[in-house]
């Protein structure tokens, strides 16, 4: 019942908002609402530690009776998932709280949309339902894109929704030939799924269809040319949700179903992921050096992020896995905390580009030290959060081929010179005609920003707590798979 | 049966009414007159009586379908006013005629004889063919019912020839005996009986506009009056999508491999075909012509697989379709009413004047493009799953390549209205009654996913 209401409650703002008429107590509803379900949330994970996980397990004898299967379940990966979501979702929400942009109901209304979706694809314990949640994650990001997005929205929009439906429906095909495959009458559920036993040719196949879904969302490297496109045609809002937790969708399906789905195949395409995203992080490294946009400087750096998430991921070592999800989170913080001080900057200046933007520095100090933290965490310096995941990523990585391990940290090497480049060309130097009169932030803006370097430095500092809850998950996942690969 | 007589008695009331000049009073009459229809239909549940040896036979298949056709015929209606608004005379000719055809869709999902099917299938068509060409002084309407009735006699002519040949071979028009005599001479059957049921599959193949019979389809669709279109869209498509099934379940069953290969071949051809020439419609009409089309295809599927759930999986999606593509008519026609255009470009900045249509149109072409969780999409995966249940998973395979195309132009007119920067067009006046119909398709849209369970399970 829990589990249920995570979902339900978003889910009620989102209606609210939409049937709200356009009025000034718009906004503080949706805050109110982001934060009901951070504190909800925060709930759960005090049941999660000190409870009994058994009342998560939600199965609906309603839906039962109607004819579909509907379950809901937490575990320690749904765990941090929800909680990255609903800690992220309220500061999105009050990003946008500025005095300039004024937001109609329906655009916190997605917002929130967005969040139910989220939440639903992260406790969904049935394939079907996942799928549901999954899809419908795609249609708010594509509203506040094509509605509230900037130059060449609407081309853009339509890209990205074709893309990743094809993914989808790609990985649709392979839940409905598994499902004809489960035994007896036949069952959605993870568990049916799980106990299946399918040979090697099947494997690949089922692999291949998932992996095309998932690669697409993470977004590995031959299929992410949507990714810095859509960003650079979202508003922030969009870009923080997007980058923040939709592409750790990907990462969490792999989790969820390929590794335990299909471990021979897997198994035997170990090597050539783990490549595939290696090459990935290098490519996306490099291009964002040559970025003469701000925006798409972040869009790539996050490509290459996700990037070594994957190749941990695929490492099937414990060490990366288990970095991989706590990168997942760290990621998302620093990222959704990246893309608010470009809106910050975009806001004050009206121009994204590297060049034509100096000296705030000296004019916003405050700011500065706030960017400041979140690129080193970005960069993965240590005691930030990037750097315990980074590091237990490229241990994993390490464990499995110690070259490969080499070139995917060139990643921390080329971060660190297209990020501090970048902050030194936007930050230092002259002031230039757009910086001439940079306004410090604002109060709003600090108290978007301070929730996310107490996190960085928190996870940084002690990321025990976050490692504790994902350890059970991890150990379980290795257990099924070493037992399947006999 | 009930249901038959109580609507061909309501088609003479509302003439006679019509003859009185009564014209205020005709579409209250048919809107109270629909649900009696349909109460009595529904009341038969279970019953699976015979009449007239066996020419119709009343089981739940046709009770379930013919409450879908009836509900069909009733969304029509409701939008009837508003298509008709500025004709003067009484249109009770026109009224009757969608009753009278409603009743030929029935008897096409009630049959028990090879007869009864030919009497359906002319009975809905004869109406057909005049409604298309109701709009008497429209050239677009006139050469609609021409090619409608040229082609349609065509495929009624390859019907017969069929139903012919399978007489001779087994010597009956009843489907329980022609199954009996399959399975009698199962080794033997003679070459007759099997081009018999080829030409048969062929003229109802014409009805459901299955490539390659599909060709009329556009072009009818487009120049009939869009009411019609609807009501030949939803109600047309449906019936004979369950003639096909009661054909082939019930008489043609144990022929199953005789048949599945040029079924397959059908299929395959309706949904890649559909799905493409879909995609370069400007003209909503047209694209709906096109759009339903590939929708023949995907139940098609259900067919070819014939399994346990195959009827329910049907029913289901002949429901989602029709809810859907109502709505998507009724929009399409208030963008007619004011910008005197099918064109997508017509749907421009609707969002911001006329919200609530907006969100209709925009969850029905969702539905029919199959999104998640709305309705369209839980029909597409029942059938899908049936399809992969049988055996024919690369069928699936082409039936979600199919859809993955569907999105590009379902998605056209979602564009136009929420994210193109046109100026602002004035608002459309639509009146109360046509918003609280909007909402209440709009609402079936969104909930009937969430029922798809109950609704194939029912037969």
């Amino acid at each position: 019942m829990l589990t249920l209401l995570l979902i339900i409650i978003p889910l009620v703002f989102t209606i609210v908002l939409f049937a709200l008429p356009d009025s000034k107590y718009v906004k503080s509803v949706a805050l109110i609402g982001g934060i009901v379900e951070f504190a909800f949330s925060l709930y759960v994970l005090f049941q999660y530690q000190y409870g009994c996980h058994c009342v998560f397990n939600y199965h609906s004898q309603f839906f039962q009776q109607i004819g579909i299967s509907f379950s809901l379940n937490i575990d320690g990966l749904s765990m941090l998932m929800v909680l990255l979501t609903s800690f992220l979702s309220p500061l999105i929400i009050y990003s946008a709280f500025t005095k300039q942009s004024n937001k109609p109901p329906a655009f916190y209304a997605l917002i929130l949309l967005m969040e139910t979706a989220f939440i639903g694809v992260f406790t969904a314990t049935d394939v079907l339902w996942f799928y549901v949640f999954w899809d419908l994650a795609l249609i708010p990001i594509c509203f506040l894109t094509a509605v509230w997005g900037g130059k060449n929205k609407r081309v853009i929009t339509v890209e990205f929704l074709i893309y990743t439906l094809v993914g989808s429906l790609l990985m649709l095909i392979a839940i409905i030939y598994l499902y004809t495959l489960t035994p007896g009458t036949h069952s959605f559920s993870f568990s049916s799924y799980y106990n299946l036993t399918l040979d090697y040719k099947t494997q690949v196949w089922v692999c291949l269809a998932f992996f095309m879904a998932f690669a697409i969302k993470v977004p590995l490297f031959p299929f992410h040319s949507w990714l810095p496109k859509t960003h650079t045609a979202s508003p922030t809002q969009g870009s923080m949700f997007l980058a923040g937790i939709m592409l750790k969708m990907g990462i969490y399906g792999l989790l969820r179903f390929i590794i335990p789905l299909c471990p021979l195949a897997l198994g035997s395409w170990t090597f050539y992921a783990v490549v595939l995203s290696v090459v990935g992080i290098l490519y996306s490294s490099i291009i964002a050096i040559k970025q003469t946009e701000l925006k798409r400087l972040i869009a790539f750096s996050s490509l290459g992020h996700m990037g070594l998430i994957a190749a941990g991921v695929f490492s099937l070592t414990f060490n990366g896995i288990e970095g991989g999800i706590l990168q997942v989170i760290s990621h998302g913080i620093n990222v959704a905390g990246m893309f608010f001080c470009y809106d910050i900057i975009y806001r004050r200046t009206k121009t994204g580009t590297i060049a034509s933007i100096g000296g705030i520095a000296s004019k916003a100090p405050i700011f500065s030290v706030f960017f400041m933290i979140i690129l080193l965490a970005n960069i993965a310096l240590p005691l930030t959060n990037g750097f315990v995941g980074e590091f237990l990523l490229l241990m994993g990585i390490f464990e499995y081929n110690a070259y490969l391990s080499a070139i995917a940290g060139l990643t921390i090497i080329f971060g660190a010179i297209y990020m501090l480049w970048m902050y030194q060309r936007i930050m230092y130097g002259e002031t230039t005609e757009a910086t001439q009169d940079f306004p410090e932030i604002t109060l709003q803006e600090s108290l978007v920003l301070t929730p996310l370097v107490i996190m960085i430095f928190w996870i940084g500092i002690y990321p025990k707590m976050f490692l504790h809850i994902a350890e059970p998950y991890v150990r379980d996942l290795l257990e099924v798979l070493t037992y399947k690969l006999k | 049966m009930n249901a038959i007589i109580a609507i061909s008695v309501l088609a003479i009331i509302i003439m006679f009414f019509g003859v009185m000049g009564k014209k205020s009073i005709l579409l209250p009459i048919i809107l109270l007159g629909l649900p009696l229809a349909f109460f009595l239909d529904i009341r038969e549940w279970g019953t699976s009586v015979h009449f007239y040896n066996e020419m119709f036979i009343a089981d739940n298949f046709s009770i379930a379908f013919n409450a879908v056709l009836i509900f069909a015929v009733f969304l029509v209606f409701m939008f009837a006013n508003l298509y008709y608004k500025v004709v003067q005379r009484p249109l009770e000719d026109i009224y009757a005629l969608f009753l009278f055809a409603l009743v030929g869709a029935m008897v096409m999902t009630s049959f028990g004889n090879l007869i009864m099917l030919f009497i359906g299938v002319e009975t809905l068509s004869i109406s057909l063919y005049i409604l298309a060409g109701s709009k008497k002084f429209d050239i677009a309407s006139n050469e609609a019912a021409m090619k409608y009735f040229l082609t349609g006699s065509v495929s009624t002519g390859f019907l017969l020839f069929g139903i012919a040949l399978v007489y001779g071979a087994s010597g009956s028009f009843n489907m329980m005996e022609i199954s009996n005599y399959i399975t009698e001479y199962a080794t033997m059957l003679p070459a007759m009986f099997f081009a018999g049921m080829l030409l048969i599959f062929i003229g109802v193949a014409f009805k459901i506009a299955a490539v390659p019979f599909h060709f009329w389809a556009p072009d009818v669709y487009a120049g009939s009056p869009t009411l019609i279109t609807a009501f030949m869209a939803t109600v047309g498509k449906v019936a004979a999508i369950a003639a096909f099934y009661r054909l082939a379940s019930l008489a043609f069953a144990n022929v199953h491999l005789h048949w599945e290969n040029t079924l397959w071949f059908f299929a395959v051809a309706t949904i890649v075909f559909g799905n493409l020439s879909a995609i370069y419609q400007d003209n909503l009409k047209r694209m709906f012509a096109y759009s339903g089309i590939s929708h023949a295809g995907y139940m098609l599927l259900a067919i070819i697989a014939l399994g346990p759930k195959s009827a329910g999986s049907l029913l289901f999606y002949g429901l989602a379709y029709v809810v859907a593509t109502t709505t998507g008519f009724a929009v399409l026609m208030l963008i007619r009413e004011k910008n005197g255009t099918f064109s997508v470009d017509g749907f421009k900045g609707l969002a911001k004047n006329n919200p609530i249509e907006a969100f209709a149109m925009a969850m029905a072409m969702m539905s029919l493009a199959g999104i998640p969780p709305l309705a369209g999409f839980m029909a597409k995966y029942n059938i899908f799953i049936v399809a992969a249940q049988s055996g024919y998973l690369w069928l699936v395979i082409v039936g979600v390549l199919g859809s993955m195309l569907s999105i590009y132009y379902y998605f056209k007119p979602i564009v136009a209205m929420y994210f193109s920067d046109a100026e602002p067009q004035p608002k459309i006046e639509t009146g109360i009654p046509y918003k609280i119909h909007i909402i209440f398709c709009t609402f079936l849209i969104l909930v009937l996913g969430f029922l798809s369970g109950v609704i194939i399970n029912l037969i």
